[in-house]
């Protein structure tokens, strides 16, 4: 049933609201992409004017009308004025900070005002999240926040974005809808409380006994743009020096090896997903070099950012 | 919506909430019942001050103890719900309750519409230019504070928001009012009270009825004569006529009706409209004596024309006046008794002199005695009769021997039914003032007058004015004169030849376009409209297309608008527009993060045979727009550089 009214939900979008999955960018809200419906207290106005109106009929007081009809054009002109606040914003979203399935996944909205007027009193909302409130400047672009739930890892669209506004009066909300063609990847949920990291080492050669030298500085290397800004010598830098990394030896147990085929044989997919992110963001909190092993792929060792964020993408696009 | 209904008002939202109500209360103070006016003031004061000192809202077991014992007291007060009276002092109840309990921007929408509701019942008590013009205010306030609701911002902006919906609302206003079609109401029964606050003549005359009445500046009706207008003396609009006298009181006889009056009208004709205010009777105020043949009333047998409906709206009638006409010539003695009835006892006096009256014999000389008695007995014409008690045609006429013209004209109608002859007191108004601005006759309340009519026996009923016996300026339009001098005169009373009477003159001019055009604005005006646009048989059908195209036009012009791209108001930046837009044109739009001079740096590779004079133009603009030193000679050569550059 629910799965029948979300089919016949998403063929109005696609048919009232002209809603296409993944629209360029920007995405601008021009007239046929803008809705206005009353909002209840734009109901409860109207059946005001309308009492107020057949009070006047019943009474004959011409000022009644005039009073009446006064009020219902500048109830049309908000409407007007509602539709005007929205029209020719253009919406792009930036950035979409990745996250964890469960959490909420925010985006980093720039809209721009072209027009040489404010635009108060907006809101923008992503999926089914929280509303922000926002307001334009005169020919201004301003960058927010939305945020919405998630709860399946994976890559996927940003989904349905509502822009809206009640401006002037609360008695008309003119929303529009875009599909902006923007991915964002949210990472499988991390396993609560994961068993520590696999202690055995991996038999790489050359590997000190790490017992003693937890952390031991054993030189520099050149900077690479995805080392963590936290093994960056500062020091050298600030003496206008190169930017190099200081490199550490040691460590419990130097290089770790995640792979998917020393996990228990009791846990799902899931599971075995879910505990290797615990795992990987544990590695990378301690900085210490791993590489991740999936059936079908496998990603050598190295540390920093770029590989963490690498290892969680294709923790979150597997398939089995 | 949702979100919003769940913040708190602000100082400000209840400040604008507080003035809203407060301008749509304080018109109705005057006619709320006092316990409840003063309750009312006492609350909003305490509301402001509490939004003053920013203190707690009261519990909200308080507002609902004020609420049940407000609601209890205007139980108390009607004894009902039902109708105007009691309606408007619940509405005004609710509206200042709500107020005070008011915590959300939901609480302001509910206390909005509440006040809509207060002023639209304001003009069942008028509906003059003032109450329009303090309607309007109440628009205004009414949706500057729905704006403040939605944004919170200083009353200046607010209100320029507020002002632009409704100079936008406007036309709306008048296309809905010129073509909603107009239905003649009531479409149910009203209320008796719902127009009580109006007041006029009354069916019946006491010492002390008319002059109060006088005191009252109020317009009674209008009349807009076709040619010139009769001279002051033959300006007798009839009222009440009265019959039969009580001792005190002066009553009507029975209602005869006729479909055409017993009179041959003759002289010469004075056709004339008039536009009656209200006054919730079916008397028509006709001048003497209506033409006949008139579809819309009824005559009766003392000569006044009655309409079918009591006059609830001020309406146009256009009649026909012959002053000259001779009545009731022909009149059977049975019909004339009732015109000779006396108390059985009381005022001895003056039945003493009408027995010596009536030793003259012949009724014309009756008269003339009776009359030259009036002229001659030093009767005072005042505004301020002492009061008499018991016999009060002997104490006015040999006692105080001051009276305002219901005294004289009692007390002449009794005098000569002592003396034999058939008389009555005839009520209505005397006179009114040309006003020189529309030459249309204006007749107040102050112009209620009582005459008398005698009958003589083959020239029938002659009008005998005895308050012109005795103050003879008074029938020529003249009260402050007639008057007594020690009389207080009122204030923007009929003074001579001053600026303020003719202020007067203007106001009431404009008061009377307003009556025709905007208060008088009907069905059938409307239908006359039509035609006059041009539609043959102009029917509800054409109102409607007409209403949907004049709503359907005002809405696309509004989107137009809506449209329109204004140009920057700062004329560096209107400049620096234009520049971009030429660009843009030539193909290089400017991206929305480029500052003035990295996006001339890029058009001046795009168009290297013009860099020069592109960098010139960005890095005037941005020493125009940011720079330091404010000056505007720099804004010239900068829009003449621009209108020279023709990117390719």
């Amino acid at each position: 049933m629910t799965g029948v009214i979300r089919h016949l939900a998403a063929g109005v979008d696609r048919w009232l609201f002209r809603l296409r999955p993944g629209e360029p960018l920007p995405v601008e809200l021009v007239q046929r992409r803008i809705f206005v419906l009353p909002t209840a207290a734009g109901l409860a106005f109207a059946a005001t004017l309308l009492t107020l109106l057949i009070a006047s009929i019943n009474y004959s007081l011409s000022l009644g009308y005039a009073f009446t009809f006064l009020l219902a054009g500048a109830g049309a002109s908000s409407i007007v004025h509602a539709f005007r606040n929205l029209l020719g914003l253009r919406l792009r979203p930036t950035a979409a900070e990745p996250c964890f399935a469960g959490e909420p996944l925010r985006v980093t909205l720039a809209v721009e005002n072209p027009a040489h007027r404010p635009r108060p009193a907006l809101r923008a909302t992503l999926g089914g999240g929280i509303a922000t409130p926002f307001t334009i400047p005169p020919a201004e672009t301003v960058y927010l926040m939305v945020a919405r739930p998630t709860e399946r890892r994976g890559r996927f669209p940003l989904g349905r974005l509502t822009v809206e506004t009640t401006y002037p009066l609360g008695l008309i909300r003119a929303w529009s809808l875009a599909t902006p063609d923007f991915q964002a990847w949210v990472y499988p949920a991390p396993e609560a409380d994961p068993p520590p990291l696999p202690t055995l080492p991996s038999p790489g050669p050359g590997t000190p006994s790490g017992r003693f030298g937890h952390e031991d500085f054993s030189g520099f290397r050149a900077h690479r743009p995805t080392d963590s800004p936290r093994h960056v010598a500062w020091k050298i830098y600030a003496r206008e020096g190169p930017l190099v990394i200081k490199e550490f030896a040691g460590g419990e147990g130097g290089e770790l090896a995640l792979r998917w085929s020393d996990l228990p044989a009791a846990l799902d997919l899931e599971g075995r997903l879910a505990r290797l992110t615990a795992w990987v963001c544990e590695a990378d909190r301690l900085s210490r070099p791993f590489c991740l092993a999936l059936p079908g792929l496998e990603i050598p060792t190295d540390l920093g950012p770029a590989h963490t964020r690498r290892c969680l993408e294709a923790l979150a696009a597997f398939r089995a | 919506m949702d979100t919003a209904a769940r913040h708190t008002l602000l100082q400000g939202q209840q400040a604008w909430l507080w003035v809203s109500a407060a301008t749509t209360l304080a018109p109705h103070g005057p006619y709320l019942p006092p316990w409840l006016g003063v309750t009312l003031l006492v609350l909003m004061a305490a509301q402001a001050w509490r939004l003053w000192r920013l203190a707690l809202p009261p519990p909200r077991w308080f507002v609902a103890l004020l609420a049940v014992a407000a609601i209890a007291g205007v139980l108390a007060t009607y004894r009902h719900f039902f109708g105007k009276d009691p309606g408007v002092a619940l509405l005004a109840v609710l509206l200042v309750l709500k107020l005070i309990e008011a915590r959300n921007p939901r609480d302001g929408l509910a206390a909005v519409l509440l006040a809509l509701f207060l002023q639209t019942s304001q003009f069942l008590n008028g509906q003059s230019l003032a109450i329009g013009a303090l309607a309007l205010v109440g628009a205004l306030l009414a949706l500057g504070t729905l704006a403040n609701l939605q944004v919170v911002a200083p009353p200046r902006p607010t209100l320029r928001l507020a002002g632009a919906l409704m100079l936008q609302g406007l036309p709306f206003m008048l296309v809905l009012f010129l073509l909603f079609p107009r239905v003649e109401g009531p479409l149910w029964g009203m209320p008796a009270d719902a127009f009580s606050a109006r007041s006029g003549l009354s069916d019946r005359m006491s010492p002390g009825a008319i002059s109060e009445l006088v005191r009252s500046d109020a317009i009674a009706f209008r009349a807009e004569f076709r040619g010139p207008p009769p001279p002051p003396h033959q300006r007798y609009w009839r009222g009440p006529v009265l019959h039969r006298f009580d001792g005190e009181t002066w009553h009507p006889g029975p209602d005869q009706f006729l479909l055409q009056p017993n009179y041959q009208a003759e002289g010469p004709a004075f056709p004339y409209q008039l536009t009656l205010e209200p006054h919730q009777r079916t008397w028509l105020l006709a001048m003497d004596f209506p033409a006949d043949g008139l579809p819309f009333a009824r005559y009766t047998a003392d000569y006044r024309l009655v309409t079918r409906q009591p006059l609830r709206t001020r309406q146009r009638f256009d009649l026909v006046a012959f002053p000259e006409t001779s009545v009731g010539r022909e009149l059977p003695a049975d019909a004339l008794a009732e015109f000779l009835q006396l108390p059985e006892r009381g005022n001895p006096r003056t039945r003493a002199l009408g027995r010596e009256l009536r030793g003259r014999g012949n009724p014309e000389a009756i008269l003339a005695a009776a009359m030259a008695e009036f002229r001659r007995s030093g009767l005072v014409y005042t505004l301020r009769p002492p009061l008499l008690t018991g016999d009060t045609v002997d104490g006015f006429l040999f006692d105080t021997r001051r009276g305002f013209c219901e005294h004289f004209a009692s007390a002449f109608t009794f005098l000569l039914r002592t003396a034999g002859l058939p008389a009555r007191v005839v009520t209505g108004y005397q006179g009114g003032e040309i006003n020189p601005v529309n030459q249309i006759l204006e007749v107040r309340q102050s112009d209620a007058h009582a005459w008398s009519e005698a009958w003589l026996p083959g020239r029938g009923w002659i009008r005998v004015d005895p308050t012109a016996l005795a103050a003879p300026a008074r029938t020529e339009g003249n009260l402050a004169r007639a008057l007594d001098p020690s009389d207080p005169i009122p204030f923007m009373w009929r003074s001579d030849g001053s600026w303020l009477r003719h202020l007067r003159h203007q106001w009431d001019a404009l008061n009377n376009h307003w009556n025709q055009f905007v208060l008088g604005y009907t069905g059938e005006r409307q239908l006359a409209l039509l035609s006059r646009l041009g539609f043959d048989a102009p029917d509800w059908r054409n109102l409607a297309w007409l209403l949907v195209a004049g709503v359907g036009g005002l809405f696309g012009a509004l989107l137009l608008w809506a449209h329109h791209r204004s140009p920057p108001k700062d004329p560096a930046a209107r400049a620096w527009d234009l520049f971009c837009r030429r660009l843009a044109r030539a193909g290089l739009p400017r991206l929305p993060w480029e500052g003035p001079l990295a996006y001339a740096d890029r058009a001046a590779l795009r168009w290297p045979d013009l860099a020069a004079e592109i960098r010139a133009i960005a890095r005037d603009y941005t020493r125009l727009r940011y720079g330091a030193e404010v000056s505007t000679t720099g804004l010239k050569p900068l829009h003449r550089r621009i209108h020279r550059l023709k990117p390719k």
